[in-house]
């Protein structure tokens, strides 16, 4: 334990600085969003494949707007945690989990994961991991919307014609701000009202003491 | 495979170190997406299809298990169909959509490329013991030990994460929710599943620093992993795979650089 | 590295001692001074609230660091600060699920030991060591989701005793176990105790369980400091009635169990079952050939080893579960016009005529507080908001949940949360309660108002079937006693009455 020792009834009230080391509980709690979310996931790919299969070919682009499910992961360890790195571990571990139990993605699945991951980190990293306010939130979820739609261009839909990259990329940082982004904020104030963030500033910023 | 429960070691297969299986996937698939040709997807599936029997998989297991890869690609093959780069004849066009010679090419080569990357990934994955591939990522990646073990802690929660969205589903179902307005339903369970998750991640964290967990002292390792031939023969089989493929692309003369 | 089983224990010293987590107002512990010998064999006592678990936390160097509370005074183990010599202290908490943290059991025994450094041909001798130890004779690559409760608590105990720690601390290890569970812990912890000098503290709501296994108690007040400290007879006697009020389950004394009212012989079955096999998920049978029948007004409880299906059963009667085989009747004043099947019952359906409660309340809640909570149940009927209205506040006096109304039901104490969980079903005003462990790893205070409510509802006129292991109580509340047996007996009914 690291706590210092203060004289007896005089007690610290000044905010300790922002440390960046990751605790165990913050390595834990990442791993357990990023396999939950995993696993939601894999009930929402199997849910959606055969609907976007249907889709896909009949709506250009426009199966981007279910790629925020998977982008959800990395928001919202990124807001929770806030440590150097946390979107895109969560992010990843979500991946591996579905890649484990198996998928149409294969191993491409774990760079997807990285990619969509940075895509968010990238944005936490720009605002110093210190901001996490709405619009921080939203553009981390462009952020890895952007990568998504990048990524599966390159992967899946390669030489695809300029009209569908287009709407397909756009759909992709709409679903991010969208399902990653604003479903991540709201998931968040729920989940601190209900005491399970107690150790975490996520959950302190939006509880009076009790 | 189920991921908390520890599978059979009966064959060879699931001997092999899966870094190795890893690293054998992501190496074929580093190569085919390169290029954007039918031939050499083709070519590499038709190699692993042959190597799939070795495995020992039993066809029944291995359909159920790859169903995903088999929908996946015809569906992504008849999106590129529509709306691939237009080139060549065009054989119908309606607003966005045109089938040309050029989009049928790039079609079958995207539908080959789901199905040669997505179907061995399976059969390799789905024989892997997460607390193996951890013990092979820190001790032969040498990646960071603390979060290699959180995540496969994290993971070993996932069969109680099933068991916990089960009795929300009937607690729904008790209160008198259960019928109808499914997606806020479904919403209402997911952010339970959520909340309980983050709380038994809490404890677990307590838990394993209770063990020592997250020291600065210099962790051992119970079980060994182990790099050797075997892990290499597969290395080398993956690599031969995708030799072979991009070989017999460019002899033919169909190898396009997707970057070009 | 710790000198453990064959060093000394060791010593802890506590000098105005305080923690305070960030995010509360209150400090958990405050103004605590005592010192503990090595090789002291401590329960320590206090009411829910007196800090006794931040205590243990504390001495295991797993209270955070500074942002995430504020200490006062000083807290020594052996003489330094508590966490710099790891594997010293070894911690066993309550929730046997969240202890445990690899697939297999002799990986999940050796974590400890790999964490401190120890070398790998040391790790597996001492890993099979502390599983013969614990009496956990299984094979090492015995998968640990498998495991029963009492298994995975001596599974986590072994791990800790792997690292050969010098102090050795129980965070209210059997609350969450059934009475075969309780055993085998308290056997394996005897055995420890006899082989190895380490110094040991134990949390515990019931003291029959420790009582022969310590030398010292003592007893933290719940406005801080030391209540009591001295021997087990001493204190017990001394602060038994103290002790009593704060929930704990003294040995000795005679608890006032409310007395069970004589109660006319009911006249017709509100349920019945005929040949009914119960399963769980993807076919697996658990038990076969169930006739039971549910007498109106009258309270059946149903009893078995472990794993025999209890709870399976439960849910299925209250038609959450399909059976697997036979079928559940309800009769025609239950079923009042909805059929006689309760699995086909729609949920708003089930809701006027069972009413059910889940071993863990926690999922039950649907709603951001706990009178948002108690109104979804009658909000789903379709009453009107000022019905609503009366019955949520009648429901949250009759529980004492009114100072709560606004709180998040997630943060409610154990006691508040099966309260709570109870008075949500009541909310509905059902014919038949069907309750499955209700009083599991609860103190004695709300043992005791639950039994009171349980029966002023039957005496009232409503149907319960509860599961419990929890003798006491089946003796407190059942008019019958249904006994499912394995696969290998038949399973059988007793009458309880008096």
């Amino acid at each position: 334990m690291h706590a210092t020792t203060t004289l007896l009834g005089t007690p610290t009230t000044q905010r300790a600085p922002r440390n960046f080391r990751w605790r165990v509980v913050d390595i834990v709690v990442a791993s357990v969003i990023g396999v939950a979310s995993g696993v939601i996931f894999i009930v929402w790919n199997q849910a959606s494949n055969p609907l976007s299969g249907l889709l896909s070919p009949l709506l250009p682009g426009l199966s981007a707007l279910l790629g925020g499910g998977w982008l959800f992961a990395g928001v919202l360890g990124g807001i929770i945690i806030r440590k150097p790195g946390a979107a895109l571990y969560t992010e990843l571990l979500a991946a591996v989990v579905s890649t484990l139990i198996g998928n149409q993605w294969g191993p491409l699945t774990l760079v997807s994961g990285i990619v969509q991951g940075l895509g968010a980190e990238l944005v936490f990293a720009l605002f110093l991991y210190s901001n996490y306010r709405l619009y921080v939130v939203l553009l981390a979820g462009a952020g890895a919307g952007l990568a998504l739609g990048i990524n599966d261009l390159v992967l899946w839909y390669p030489g695809s014609a300029s009209a569908f990259a287009t709407i397909y990329i756009t759909s992709a940082i709409i679903s991010g701000i969208v399902l990653a982004g604003l479903l991540s904020w709201f998931a968040v104030r729920g989940l601190a009202r209900t005491g399970a963030l107690h150790r975490f500033a996520a959950g302190r910023d939006s509880r009076a003491a009790i | 495979m189920s991921v908390a429960l520890p599978p059979r070691k009966t064959r060879a297969i699931d001997r092999i170190n899966p870094v190795a299986k890893l690293a054998a996937a992501l190496l074929l698939a580093a190569v085919l997406v390169l290029t954007i040709d039918w031939v050499s997807a083709a070519v590499a599936l038709g190699f692993e299809l042959v190597l799939f029997m070795w495995a020992g998989l039993s066809l029944r297991v291995f359909l159920w298990r790859t169903a995903l890869v088999w929908l996946a690609a015809p569906s992504t093959g008849i999106t590129t169909l529509l709306y691939g780069q237009a080139s060549g004849k065009e054989y119908w066009s309606f607003g966005l959509v045109h089938v040309t010679d050029g989009s049928v090419d790039l079609a079958l080569a995207t539908t080959l490329r789901v199905l040669a990357i997505g179907l061995p990934a399976v059969v390799l994955f789905i024989t892997v013991d997460p607390t193996d591939l951890a013990d092979g990522l820190g001790q032969i990646v040498k990646l960071p030990a603390r979060f290699v073990l959180g995540g496969l802690a994290g993971m070993r929660m996932v069969g109680l994460f099933i068991e916990d969205w089960r009795a929300l589903g009937l607690a729904r179902r008790a209160r008198g929710i259960a019928d109808g307005a499914t997606l806020r339903r479904l919403g209402n369970q997911t952010f339970a599943l959520l909340v309980l998750s983050i709380r038994r991640g809490s404890k677990l964290a307590t838990a394993m620093e209770a063990r020592g967990f997250g020291s600065p002292i210099e962790r051992t390792w119970a079980r060994r992993s182990t790099f050797g031939n075997r892990e290499w023969t597969l290395i080398g089989i993956g690599l031969c795979v995708a030799v072979l493929a991009v070989t017999i692309s460019v002899g033919t003369g169909s190898w396009n650089f997707v970057f070009a | 590295m710790s000198e453990g089983a064959s060093g000394a224990g060791a010593t802890v010293d506590a000098n105005s001692w305080g923690w305070r987590h960030s995010g509360r107002r209150r400090f958990a512990v405050s103004d605590l001074t005592l010192r503990i010998e090595t090789g002291d064999r401590v329960l320590l006592l206090g009411a829910s609230g007196s800090g006794k678990s931040t205590l243990l936390h504390a001495l295991a160097g797993v209270l955070g660091g500074e942002e995430e509370g504020e200490q006062r005074g000083a807290l020594l183990v052996n003489g330094d600060i508590p966490g710099s010599a790891r594997g010293e202290v070894g911690l066993v908490l309550q929730d046997p699920d969240s202890q445990v943290i690899l697939a297999r059991v002799g990986d999940d025994v050796a974590f400890g030991c790999e964490n401190i450094g120890v070398p790998r041909e040391e790790i597996w001798r001492r890993v099979s060591n502390a599983l013969d130890m614990v009496g956990l004779n299984l094979p090492l690559d015995h998968a640990t989701s498998s495991l029963s409760g009492g298994q995975k608590q001596r599974l986590a105990l072994a791990g800790v005793l792997a690292m050969q720690p010098s102090l050795l601390l129980l965070d209210e290890p059997t609350a969450n176990l059934d009475p075969e569970g309780v055993r085998e812990v308290r056997e394996s912890v005897g055995r420890v105790l006899a082989h190895t000098e380490c110094t040991f503290i134990v949390i515990e709501h019931r003291v029959k369980i420790w009582q022969d296994l310590v030398n010292r108690v003592i007893v933290l007040g719940a406005d801080g400091g030391v209540l009591a400290d001295g021997t087990p007879s001493e204190v017990l006697m001394a602060e038994s009635l103290a002790l009593t009020e704060a929930g704990i389950w003294v040995p000795g004394i005679a608890h006032s169990l409310p007395a069970r009212p004589p109660r006319p012989a009911p006249q017709t079955a509100l349920l019945h079952t005929e040949n009914l096999t119960i399963v769980r998920a993807r076919d697996v049978i658990v038990a076969e050939k169930i006739d039971l029948i549910v007498p109106a007004a009258s309270a059946v409880l149903i009893t078995g080893p472990n794993g025999a299906g209890k709870s399976t059963l439960a849910l299925t009667l209250a038609g959450l579960l399909q059976p697997g085989a036979g079928r559940v009747v309800a009769n025609s004043v239950l079923a009042g016009g909805a059929g006689t099947d309760p699995i086909r019952w729609k949920s708003r359906q089930l809701l006027s005529r069972v009413g059910t409660v889940f071993q863990d309340p926690e999922h039950q809640f649907v709603a951001g507080t706990v009178r948002g909570e108690l109104a979804v149940g009658p909000k789903a009927l379709g009453l009107s908001p000022v019905l609503v209205q009366s019955r949520v506040d009648d429901l949250l006096g009759r529980l004492r949940l009114d100072h709560l109304a606004e709180a998040n039901p997630f943060t409610l104490s154990g006691g508040e949360k099966r309260r709570l969980s109870v008075a949500t079903v009541l909310a509905t005003q059902p014919q038949l309660l069907v309750l499955d462990e209700p009083t599991f790893g609860q103190d004695f205070r709300t043992w005791q108002e639950i039994v009171a409510l349980l029966h002023e509802l039957i005496d009232a006129g409503t149907t319960v079937v509860a599961v419990s292991h929890d003798s006491e109580f089946v003796d407190a509340v059942a008019d019958y006693d249904f006994h499912l047996n394995g696969h290998d007996a038949p399973h059988s009914v007793r009458m309880v009455r008096s």
